[in-house]
């Protein structure tokens, strides 16, 4: 380990608290399951936290709430000092598919979120640094392709710009390259790293690979099911800027047995 | 691996490639030209057959001929400018307004359904109530309110046409996925940014769909108005040649009038292909 990871990894466990989550319960009011049961969590700046857990877990559920798409139905949610109630500018979300709209060029989608909240004139502006963004994850020269032109890598690289375009203070990430074949998984986590540390970004990801969870957290939440509760929060302590090759080192085979023993525990219940 | 060294060493050419034709059935392999001529050929062939051994009398099946000659002389009056130029021109105009009301109508309710819950609700069971009724039937009544003028083929014609619009637009505006919508509610969108920027787009092919569909009805409504409802159009031209036993003659306004009801469908497909460019496949079909 050289010295500067190891201030790198402290730096991101000790940063300001960005996203703060007190006692958050959602009960869905239909059928009285209770999706999540009393979650508290904080994400601090410039850190990245994943949550893992077997389906029904409530992940999902902890997700949208964070983003502000529905409310808590017990709990406090604020981010940045500010209560989370409804979208916010200072969050970006990606999903499992990249959603790039078919009729607008791979710029024009990464404006859309200035478009939608500044107007046509203010995403215009916005034009100089979507192709800035295209450049630095690999897409310069695509700039003015549809969306059925890029590959499913392609276009979720082009998703990933258009979350930055806002400059958001947090990334909330819904699986966002599950649906991707493994090569292409491992390099945009790779990306992903890169570009959350170059932003100095705060990042959640909602994944179900152990493996993708280990090598890009600091920070392991595990859920389980029924009611969906945080079972563990695991501190993942591999030096940083991590590299694929960090997957075959005994340690990092440690955590990953760490946190599967839980989920079988999780499951049996 | 053992094995499988030992059989091609001892029976197989190992030099060779293994290039092989993969077998089409003939039926499959025809060229769509040759295809397409045959079974016109087969029809006339038929046809002809049928009246040349006088199996049908002639008032009830003209030959080919007799009917190609009709045309030919249909054809003459319409280029010339003949009275049945102005009759199609009646037809087509009814098709027109007929079209444009149903599509304002059509969009506008398919809208109220597609996107309120309160239109889903309150309005939807009513659509689909009136959809199931023959709407054919309605003739008459479009025929009392409106008189035997070009107004009750255009209502009946737009009645008939409004319901796959309806049906098309409220299921286009269905269509968005959950991600895009989740998407556009993490940007902040209003309900107005959501369904213009992204769930009216999203469900412009099925929209579409409703169109073209609507494009045949409103075809079928405007000849029905002017059979059950009189009036100066084709449709007209039609009923008065039957009566008279002319059946080459309703034959040839037949084939004349489909050339019209091709045309609307055309240019709404050709609308298609240009508004919505990024849906490739299946274009041409209903189920798009």
């Amino acid at each position: 380990m050289n010295t500067a990871a190891v201030q790198d990894y402290s730096g991101a466990s000790t940063g300001a608290p960005v996203y703060e989550l007190t006692h958050v319960s959602k009960t869905y009011a239909r059928n009285q399951v209770v999706a999540l049961q009393d979650v508290s969590l904080t994400l601090r700046k410039g850190s990245f936290t994943s949550v893992i857990g077997s389906s029904g877990c409530g992940k999902s559920t902890l997700l949208k709430i964070m983003a502000g798409l529905i409310p808590p139905s017990k709990g406090r949610v604020i981010l940045q000092g500010e209560p989370v109630k409804g979208s916010r500018r200072d969050i970006g979300m990606m999903f499992q598919q990249a959603t790039l709209f078919p009729w607008k060029t791979a710029v024009e989608n990464i404006v859309l979120p200035i478009e939608i909240r500044d107007g046509k004139p203010a995403a215009k502006k916005a034009l100089e640094k979507a192709y800035e963004l295209l450049d630095i994850v690999g897409l310069k020269g695509f700039e003015n392709v549809y969306p059925n032109e890029l590959s499913g890598g392609m276009a979720q690289r082009a998703s990933i710009c258009r979350m930055l375009i806002t400059e958001p203070a947090v990334l909330l990430l819904d699986e966002p390259f599950s649906a991707l074949d493994e090569l292409s998984r491992d390099m945009m986590n790779m990306e992903l790293q890169r570009i959350c540390r170059e932003q100095d970004a705060t990042a959640f990801l909602v994944t179900h690979s152990i493996q993708e969870a280990v090598i890009l957290s600091d920070e392991i939440v595990v859920m389980k099911p029924r009611p969906g509760r945080i079972a563990e929060v695991i501190k993942v302590d591999l030096p940083r800027p991590r590299t694929l090759d960090m997957m075959t080192t005994p340690k990092f085979g440690e955590i990953v047995d760490q946190i599967r023993g839980m989920l079988d525990k999780g499951e049996d219940m | 691996m053992t094995d499988l060294q030992a059989n091609s060493s001892s029976s197989l050419d190992t030099e060779q490639d293994t290039v092989w034709e993969q077998e089409i059935a003939f039926i499959d392999s025809v060229p769509r030209w040759i295809a397409m001529t045959f079974v016109f050929l087969v029809f006339i062939g038929t046809w002809q057959l049928v009246t040349s051994f006088g199996l049908v009398s002639p008032i009830i099946l003209p030959t080919p001929l007799e009917t190609l000659k009709d045309m030919i002389f249909v054809g003459q009056n319409l280029a010339t400018g003949g009275y049945m130029l102005g009759a199609l021109w009646i037809t087509i105009q009814e098709v027109i307004y007929g079209f444009a009301l149903a599509i304002v109508i059509g969009f506008s309710l398919g809208v109220l359904v597609g996107e309120t819950a309160f239109g889903e609700k309150a309005v939807m069971p009513y659509l689909v109530a009136i959809d199931t009724m023959p709407k054919v039937a309605f003739a008459p009544l479009f025929v009392a309110w409106l008189g035997f003028g070009i107004e009750s083929k255009v209502a009946l014609a737009a009645f008939i046409a409004t319901f796959p619009i309806v049906v098309g637009t409220a299921a286009g505006l269905h269509a968005a996925d959950e991600n895009a919508r989740m998407l556009f509610k993490t940007m902040g969108a209003s309900r107005m940014q959501t369904l213009i920027k992204m769930k009216l787009p999203m469900g412009l092919p099925q929209i579409f769909t409703g169109l073209k569909i609507g494009a045949v009805g409103v075809m079928a409504g405007a000849i029905t108005g002017e059979f059950l409802g009189g009036g100066k159009g084709f449709g007209e031209l039609i009923r008065v040649a039957a009566s008279q036993l002319n059946t080459p003659r309703v034959f040839s306004l037949i084939l004349y009038l489909s050339v019209v009801g091709l045309a609307l469908y055309l240019m709404v497909q050709w609308t298609q292909r240009k508004v919505v460019f990024w849906q490739k496949e299946s274009v041409g079909s209903y189920d798009a």
